[in-house]
């Protein structure tokens, strides 16, 4: 079985394990390190790509993904404490204010 | 013995990239939100390994030092901080389980699918040489500048969005 193959299986199987984990848990900060699962996924398969063509640009990539990664944790994390504070629970079903 | 050897690098590879994906199972499963962020933790450690044994050792080293050492750093305190003053202690599943189950046998289908066909292989460049931290710096740099100006914008936006967040509590608050 080849190396690459095989990593980008791992990949897109990091993604989709996260993107689940994003649509089936109740709790938000669960929910948030779903997100960043997916991130690693997308990560991995840059990187896999970078060393398979011997190139930089993916490597560029994965440092981006990085800097996102802590930029979004730093917005989620706060915004997650304002809303605990609001409603007392961790649960994504009660967040339902701009529900029609 | 020699063959072992030899082989030692694919071996630890594939444990590393099965370890990796244990983890990452494991978190779907996993009631505790602490339970998930060390299932999360060692997913990041493992994949670490990998990119090590790739020959990225950078990226292996930031993997480790941003995400385990800062961003999941920040997430086990804001687990400290906020999971106690939970009080649904509801189901640990949505409503969406079962869709959500349905399309990750789909996705699990297709990818095996795709993995089990005939696929053209990956386009192999300058027969993989390990780019080292030079080469990388020098094309980071000098060719991508204005992503990482870019990235500097970002980085000054999210800071003034928490202040306008955290401001937004106190106002709460008092109000």
């Amino acid at each position: 079985m080849d190396k690459v193959q095989m990593l980008q299986v791992l990949a897109a199987s990091l993604f989709a394990l996260g993107l689940t984990g994003v649509i089936i848990r109740r709790n938000v900060l669960v929910m948030l390190m779903c997100m960043e699962l997916m991130l690693n996924g997308v990560n991995l398969s840059l990187a896999t790509f970078a060393h398979t063509m011997g190139s930089a640009v993916g490597a560029v990539l994965v440092f981006l993904i990085f800097v996102v990664a802590a930029a979004e944790i730093a917005i989620a994390i706060p915004i997650v404490l304002l809303l605990v504070r609001r409603k007392r629970t961790l649960d994504i079903e009660s967040y339902s204010d701009l529900k029609g | 013995m020699t063959d072992f050897l030899a082989n030692l690098d694919t071996l630890l590879l594939w444990a590393f990239a099965g370890c990796a994906f244990v983890s990452a199972a494991l978190m779907l499963v996993l009631r505790q939100p602490m339970r998930v962020a060390i299932a999360l933790v060692s997913c990041m450690v493992f994949l670490g390994g990998v990119y090590g044994l790739l020959g990225l050792h950078f990226i292996a080293a930031f993997q480790v030092l941003i995400y385990v050492g800062a961003v999941m750093v920040f997430m086990v305190y804001a687990i400290m901080l906020l999971d106690p003053r939970d009080e649904s202690g509801g189901e640990k599943f949505s409503k969406l389980l079962w869709p959500g189950i349905i399309g990750l046998s789909l996705l699990a289908e297709a990818l095996a699918v795709g993995y089990w066909s005939d696929l053209p292989g990956a386009p192999r460049g300058a027969a993989g040489e390990p780019f080292d931290m030079v080469r990388f710096s020098a094309a980071f740099l000098s060719e991508y500048w204005l992503h990482f100006e870019l990235t500097s914008v970002l980085l000054l936006a999210a800071v003034v969005a928490a202040l306008a967040v955290i401001k937004e509590n106190r106002r709460h608050d008092h109000g």
